[in-house]
């Protein structure tokens, strides 16, 4: 059997390893118009800050993929002909296949605005956008980031790094106010202006205006204010990277639909990743979930199924990071920005205004549903059964040491939060677990499990 | 304007100014002085009397001890009463010498440098070993040799033995403007580097803490070298130091041969029988672009320097005449090469881990580890070795373990500790606890990293002046796969060096299957004690990343990294399945782990070589990675591909 693959991202690189983990006869052919290796995309604002070389991103040395008998081809796919199950390459060449995984991501948002077609007028999902950034770089005086988004905060930290002065512009009253609930939405933002950056709140780009040499030179806001730039970051979301794909026939709504077997509309081919959408998400997630986790969980899914396995794709508990600048960033299970009825929150904030914890809770009942933490870290598997099995509330902030992933001689910072939690509520708790590996391993069962063998995986 | 490097205040380059030009001085002032020796000076040195009045040069050891930058033996002198043989040899060699100084004109002219001085000093002892042999002839056939004298104690030998005597004439030699002004040039040199440091430092604590890693891929200093002048610098220091080496050991090429093979069935190791050979594409370790010029420049300087100090020490005197007066306003006594190295190493450890404080002040991990090794330094090795030297005790590095301490076990260390009374028989005691107890139940307890990154004296300069160039390590599985040959083959040839030591120490007998102890000492010293340790372990920062000794050379680190490997509670813990794959941990990993690999896979991580300097953790964007220390089950975290999602329920992380 030959699966070919179309994008060598996450989800693509995922499916193919997990393919030859799977089965060793299995012919896998990995196809990419971006770049020669899988690299991590997440990583891409590091090369162009000088903290790695574009060589560090790739996770797997080059022996890796001939080792693993994965065929790696450069070529942009044209169009794909589903009855003759054969890809038409842009170069002229055809490749027939069995099994067709479309694991081809992201491009960034354009919202029809004047100008968005200039030089010098770009977002930063591929390589080609770093490359292009880089090129563009020496022209640049003054830069303009149009989106409160993860991607629009690094585009702004990437740009502040090379001492270019940067606008960014936020739609929401504060940054990334439609996810981050609002106090640590306004910590980021305090965070954004402290390092010198331009933050406009509720400001829109309304137009980007011709230098007169085809290249962005100013920008008008939808309330008529004047920015002159010589570039536009366009950072206002992403979109599924399917347009080749339509009119043939394949079932797109915003990206390729997909079952909860990520098989697409036509047999034998599959949709992973960024540009895949669920026809029936589960409860409380998204129908396109474009983050690296998700693209991985996935590609490792369709794995069993391509191999006659079938497998249910389940995403498990939410869980998400970033680093907006020097604040880390962590959430998991639910933590609606502007939360939901019958949902408590015990929010504690440390007085340096860059730390944070969040813990949502039932109202009734007292499970646990969601953690955001800002400027700590938590373990994601204490956090993760806690929500799973719905634990209470207080037993959650007697045990919260065995959430703190801190490193070592860091301030712990649980008995401030379970005393928030006495003043609002009343009660009289004390933090009975401090930080510690011993416990937590305990509490997780790790010493009662023997090692799973890779050779026999469960899924059968 | 959009620059590629970051912003500097005037203060920093007015830092960075400074710096330079004490550079230069300290350069520069090697080729200030003149030379001209008194016959007094030449005999007191070569051929002293030994009725004279505090004559008797002490037994000066040559041995380098590595990690142990402090204070080296200045033995105490023997009053030793006149004997038969000592009055011998002062009336064979001094009118040897006195004659063939007198014959070339080597006492009554001024030389211009170092280097023409020495010439004239090695053809005068030549000329002196000539008179002594024929001296010793005569002496043989008119059967005048005394009972109980050999013909070797009259003898001269190879003058590579000479090194330190020579250095010694050289600096009573010395006349000019560093002898005449030792603490101008003091303050122009250390004293101006001192402050142009700090200057260059002090302005880093002012913007918002956090990681601070911007450009140093774009900076000429800290990207690092294309890998074929990587391998250029790598070939020609190798092949630079076993030459020398035959002539250090005077002319006996067989170790240099010894280790040549060995290198070579490593490299053949690899490179075929591990199947490196064909996988020629290796992870990729050139910066993009040109090389870091001023990294090769700082390296090639470093390199030199230990290259002079180590085995050429007559260059150096004007450096060591400039911290004299220190040493005796301090300490007392006379300054050695070794007092100026552990000053310097001192010093540069104390600013460097200001930057180093500048750098992490947001993570206490770092602050208190860098205080730590600020700490052991001064103290450990540098101030208590000087005090006990001030109160003729042997000079000790109290945190130094054999291995790494390679001449902990050699005869006259031995026999120093056991005729130095109570503090002596301590230091004995206290050196083989450590090695037996005290490294296995501390790596036991918390890994590696408390020697490591938290008390040596290489790590602790690895950690600070090396810092900037943590990046460079190789992360290839090649580079691994020479590092576990390499590091643990230090280790064996430490302990059969010491094991033939031992030997001799209590048979008496002075080589075992036709190895002579002394020369294996001798060879081990020069090889790993100095050239490993020291020209490639330092001279490397720049070229090879900031552990290049600690990964690949140190004996005690592949000791301490097999306790950590089998049975230590040291782990560092992957969260989950959080990882994005974006490689800072691997980049900034100083001993090129490729800590990513382990990370998406959700794998704890327990590799020997990790010295827990915590900067993975420290790096990492999503918060994945901690250092923790536990004594429940390493073993089940650490199988690969940990974070499954898929299970017969369907997907999930795992529970």
């Amino acid at each position: 059997m030959h699966v070919a693959i179309i994008g060598n991202g996450i989800a693509g690189i995922t499916c193919a390893r997990w393919l030859r983990k799977l089965d060793d006869a299995v012919r896998i052919t990995v196809i990419s118009a971006e770049s020669d290796y899988f690299f991590s995309r997440t990583a891409l604002m590091y090369v162009y800050m000088g903290h790695q070389r574009w060589e560090d991103l790739m996770p797997y040395e080059p022996f890796f993929w001939p080792k693993n008998r994965i065929d790696l081809r450069r070529g942009y796919v044209e169009g794909v002909d589903f009855a003759a199950k054969t890809l038409q390459f842009r170069e002229g060449e055809a490749l027939p296949y069995d099994k067709l995984v479309l694991a081809t991501g992201s491009t960034w948002n354009k919202f029809g605005w004047p100008g968005q077609d200039l030089d010098r007028v770009g977002g930063l999902v591929s390589a080609q956008d770093l490359e292009y950034l880089e090129q563009i770089t020496p022209e640049i005086q003054h830069a303009v980031v149009v989106g409160g988004g993860l991607i629009g905060i690094e585009l702004a930290e990437m740009l502040h790094s090379r001492h270019i002065p940067v606008s960014l512009l936020v739609r929401d009253t504060s940054y990334w106010r439609n996810t981050l609930p609002r106090e640590e939405s306004e910590m980021v933002s305090r965070h954004i202006r402290s390092h010198g950056i331009d933050l406009r709140h509720e400001t829109e780009l309304q137009e980007i205006v011709d230098d007169g040499a085809g290249a962005a030179g100013e920008i008008l806001t939808q309330d008529g204010e004047r920015i002159r730039c010589q570039y536009v970051g366009l950072t206002a979301g992403v979109r599924p990277n399917v347009d080749f794909l339509r009119d043939t026939g394949l079932d797109i709504d915003k990206g390729i639909l997909v079952d909860e077997y990520l098989r697409t509309s036509v047999t034998d081919i599959y949709a992973i990743g960024d540009c895949a959408q669920l026809r029936e998400p589960r409860a409380g997630r998204q129908a396109i979930e474009a983050v690296w986790y998700t693209g991985r969980m996935m590609g490792e899914t369709l794995a069993y199924t391509l191999l006659d396995r079938p497998v249910a794709y389940d995403p498990g508990i939410w869980f998400n990071s970033a680093k907006f600048m020097d604040i880390e960033y962590q959430v998991y299970g639910e933590v609606p920005a502007h939360g939901r009825a019958g949902l408590a929150t015990l929010y504690w904030e440390h007085e340096d205004g860059e730390k944070a914890v969040r813990i949502n809770f039932e109202e009734d009942g007292g499970a646990v549903r969601g953690f955001n933490l800002m400027g700590i870290r938590y373990r994601q598997e204490v956090c993760e059964r806690w929500i799973r099995e719905e634990a209470n509330i207080e037993d959650v902030l007697q045990n919260l040491g065995l959430a703190n992933f801190d490193p070592e001689f860091y301030a712990e910072y649980e008995q401030d939060i379970i005393e928030r939690f006495n003043e609002q509520t009343g009660s009289n708790l004390k933090l009975r677990r401090k930080r510690g590996l011993d416990a937590v391993l305990r509490f997780l069962n790790f010493n009662t499990r023997t090692p799973r063998a890779i050779s026999t995986p469960d899924a059968r | 304007m959009p620059a590629k490097h970051t912003h500097k205040t005037a203060l920093q380059y007015i830092g960075l100014g400074l710096f330079a030009l004490s550079l230069l001085v300290f350069t520069g002032m090697l080729a200030l002085e003149n030379y001209r020796l008194t016959e007094q000076d030449l005999l007191a040195t070569m051929a002293p009397n030994p009725e004279a009045e505090g004559a008797g040069t002490p037994e000066a050891s040559s041995t380098v001890s590595a990690g142990s930058s402090g204070g080296a033996s200045d033995a105490a002198p023997e009053s030793a009463p006149t004997d038969p043989r000592a009055r011998l040899i002062y009336e064979v060699q001094a009118p040897a010498f006195r004659e063939a100084a007198t014959e070339l004109r080597l006492t009554d002219q001024t030389f211009g440098s170092s280097f023409s001085f020495q010439d004239k000093v090695t053809e005068v002892f030549q000329a002196a070993r000539e008179r002594v042999d024929e001296s010793v002839d005569e002496l043989i056939a008119n059967e005048e040799l005394p009972e109980g004298v050999s013909e070797w104690d009259v003898r001269l030998s190879d003058p590579a033995y000479y090194t330190e005597k020579f250095a010694a004439l050289t600096a009573a030699a010395e006349i000019g403007p560093v002898v005449d002004n030792p603490w101008l040039f003091f303050l122009l040199t250390i004293g101006l580097g001192v402050l142009g440091g700090i200057l260059y430092i002090l302005p880093k604590f002012g913007p918002h803490p956090g990681i601070k890693h911007d450009h140093i891929y774009h900076s000429q200093v800290t990207k690092g070298l294309n890998l074929g002048w990587r391998g250029f610098f790598l070939a020609a220091t190798i092949l630079g130091i076993l030459l020398f080496g035959i002539r250090y050991m005077a002319g006996d090429w067989f170790w240099p041969a010894v280790t040549t093979a060995i290198g070579l069935l490593i490299l053949g190791l690899v490179l075929w029988v591990e199947g490196s050979w064909h996988k020629t594409r290796v992870r990729a370790a050139d910066p993009a672009g040109l090389s870091a010029y001023i990294g090769i420049l700082a390296g090639t300087y470093l390199i030199g320097f230990y290259v002079l100090l180590y085995w050429t020490p007559a260059h150096v005197t004007p450096w060591i005449t400039m911290v004299e007066p220190l040493k005796t306003a301090l300490f007392g006594g006379t300054a050695s090469q070794w007092f100026l190295y552990g000053l310097l190493y001192t010093l540069v450890i104390l600013v460097m881990g200001v930057r180093m404080i500048t750098k992490y002040r947001h993570n206490k991990y770092q602050l208190l580890r860098t205080g730590s090794v600020m700490f052991f330094q001064l103290a450990f090795a540098f101030l208590i070795p000087e005090i006990l030297g001030a109160l003729n005790k042997p000079q000790q590095d109290l945190k130094n373990i054999w291995p790494l301490d390679y001449d902990f076990f050699f005869g006259w260390q031995l026999d120093q500790f056991q005729s130095a009374g109570a503090v002596g028989i301590f230091m004995l005691v206290w050196g083989i606890v450590l090695i037996i107890v005290g490294v296995p139940l501390m790596v036991h307890l918390v890994g590696k990293r408390w020697y490591c990154s938290w008390v040596c004296g290489c790590g602790g300069l690895a950690e600070t002046m090396g810092d900037p160039w943590r990046q460079l390590s190789d992360k290839s599985l090649r580079a691994w796969k020479f590092e576990r040959w390499i590091v643990h083959g230090v280790l064996l040839a430490a302990i059969l060096m010491t094991a033939l030591t031992l030997y001799t120490y209590f048979t008496g007998a002075g080589s075992l299957l036709g190895f002579e102890t002394w020369k294996v000492q001798k060879w081990y010293g020069f090889l790993i004690g100095a050239g490993f340790a020291g020209v490639v372990g330092t001279g490397f920062y720049p070229l090879m990343g900031n552990r290049v000794w600690c990964r690949f050379g140190c004996p005690l680190a592949a000791y301490l990294g097999l306790v950590q490997r089998f049975q230590s509670r040291f782990r560092i813990t992957t969260n989950g399945g959080q990882c994005i794959s974006c490689g800072n941990c691997s980049t900034y990993c100083e001993m090129g782990i490729d800590v990513r690999a382990y990370a998406q896979k959700g794998q704890d991580i327990v590799r020997a070589s990790c010295v827990g300097c915590g900067v993975c953790a420290a790096v990492c964007p999503r918060g994945v990675l901690r250092l923790e220390n536990s004594s429940v089950d390493a073993g089940y975290r650490t199988v690969p591909e940990r974070v499954i999602h898929v299970s017969e329920e369907g997907v999930s992380l795992v529970d």
